[in-house]
């Protein structure tokens, strides 16, 4: 038993300095591209650290969302700005001497940047340090009252139920980036590319499978690790692929199909919130007896909008309706 | 030690074994080709005697077929994107390396 203790102890040290180690490599490397593939790789292993710590709901939001569609959005990212001024920002090129009158303007930045990290730092570690050693949290109130909260999973409990505005404000959220980006570029008309053989088969078998993943994630977080970000986050990285291997949404889902779609998780949410008022409840305060099944209804809305916005906000661009033309 | 457990412990250190060497070839080799011959044989063989090795410890039937369906999907991935980056690579114009 010790020697597995010891090991156990020797795999999380290890882990540790290497997440550390990666992150501080993707802040310092002076190439974006492999600042982002450090980044990427960083988030698996920041997934790893979760279900060390016995957290299996965030390692899976981590890898679906951090390391995966995040990784996917700033590549893409990265690409645009390449194309957008090819002459300004040179990849790959370490060796690079900037101009003297740069580097001056950017020291007095770097040091009021060093100050309020300063700052921050010892906030944080104040804080930490003030904390009452056992304090009792409030695990125990969510563990008395998961009988009245529809779901048997804590975590889907105080996320959907007894913190549910929370979420509520996070599809907002989510809905206003995506309003952001759409806002910024103009409408662009699709063009459908052919992928090869190879990434077409892969789609083919993959998006299938993922679409079940999601549906799978969905259901099984009522009880178990899982639920709406992210099955939403896998449903999205199978939008992720499908525009990767050139495909496009036509025409007649690009316009009001698709707006109903994004908004629809925050506008089932509202509307149940609503409802409940108008019966004399407070706002999203569920009744027992049908609490899961309007968590579940919330829940399988929510994937939906967040699926297709994380897909919508890879491809960038509002897609054309071709009404224009 | 049982049976079992002794198969376990062969087939785990030698999926070690290929993860070891498959990163000294990704780190030592001498282009991307080559990186990615490492690097294919260290997720496909290497992850298959250890999703073995594990399926052996596992406590059901269904636990073991999850093990291989994790197996299954990155043989898939993986083969796919190696040749996705080496057809990169080549319409870069990247040379493959010539003693």
């Amino acid at each position: 038993m010790e020697t597995v203790t010891l090991l156990q102890s020797a795999f999380d040290l290890v882990l540790g300095v290497a997440l550390l180690w990666l992150v501080w490599q993707a802040l310092a490397s002076p190439d974006l591209f492999r600042a982002i593939v450090l980044f990427i790789a960083s988030g698996l292993l920041m997934a790893l650290v979760w279900v060390r710590l016995d957290a299996p709901d965030i390692a899976l939001a981590e890898a679906a969302i951090g390391a995966g569609l995040t990784g996917a959005l700033l590549l893409v990212a990265l690409a645009r700005l390449e194309s957008g001024n090819e002459t300004k920002i040179s990849h790959k090129n370490d060796n690079e001497v900037e101009a003297p009158g740069v580097a001056e303007k950017r020291v007095p930045f770097r040091w009021l940047l060093v100050t309020l990290l300063l700052f921050l730092a010892v906030g944080l570690g104040y804080a930490v340090l003030s904390l009452p050693a056992q304090s009792p949290g409030l695990s125990d109130y969510v563990t008395q009252n998961i009988k009245i909260s529809g779901v048997s999973n804590p975590v889907t409990a105080v996320l959907l139920n007894f913190r549910g505005y929370d979420t509520l404000l996070e599809m907002a959220v989510l809905l206003l980036a995506l309003l952001g980006v759409w806002s910024l570029s103009a409408a662009t008309e699709q063009r459908e590319a052919s992928p090869g053989p190879v990434l077409d088969m892969l789609s083919r078998l993959l998006v299938p499978l993922l679409i079940l993943v999601a549906g799978y994630l969905l259901w099984a977080g009522a009880h178990a690790p899982g639920g709406a970000f992210q099955a939403g986050a896998v449903l999205g990285a199978a939008g992720v692929l499908l525009l990767l291997t050139g495909w496009r949404p036509g025409a007649s889902f690009s316009g009001l199909p698709l707006r109903i779609t994004l908004v629809m998780g925050l506008g089932v949410f509202i509307a149940v919130g609503i409802v409940l008022m108008l019966t004399g409840r407070r706002l999203l305060e569920y009744p027992a007896s049908f609490a899961g099944m309007l968590i579940l209804l919330i829940e399988a809305a929510a994937t939906l909008s967040i699926g297709i916005t994380l897909a919508a906000l890879f491809l960038g661009s509002r897609p054309g309706t071709g009404a224009n033309r | 030690m049982s049976l079992t457990e002794i198969l376990t412990f062969i087939l785990l250190t030698a999926g070690a074994l290929f993860f070891l060497a498959g990163t000294v070839g990704l780190l030592r080799f001498p282009d991307v080709y080559t990186r990615l011959h490492a690097l294919t044989k260290a997720d496909n063989v290497g992850l298959g005697l250890v999703v073995a090795g594990l399926a052996l410890q596992a406590e059901s039937w269904a636990a073991a077929g999850k093990l291989l369906l994790i197996w299954v999907l990155v043989l898939l991935a993986g083969a796919s994107v190696a040749h996705l980056v080496a057809v990169a690579a080549r319409q870069r114009g990247i040379k493959a390396w010539k003693q």
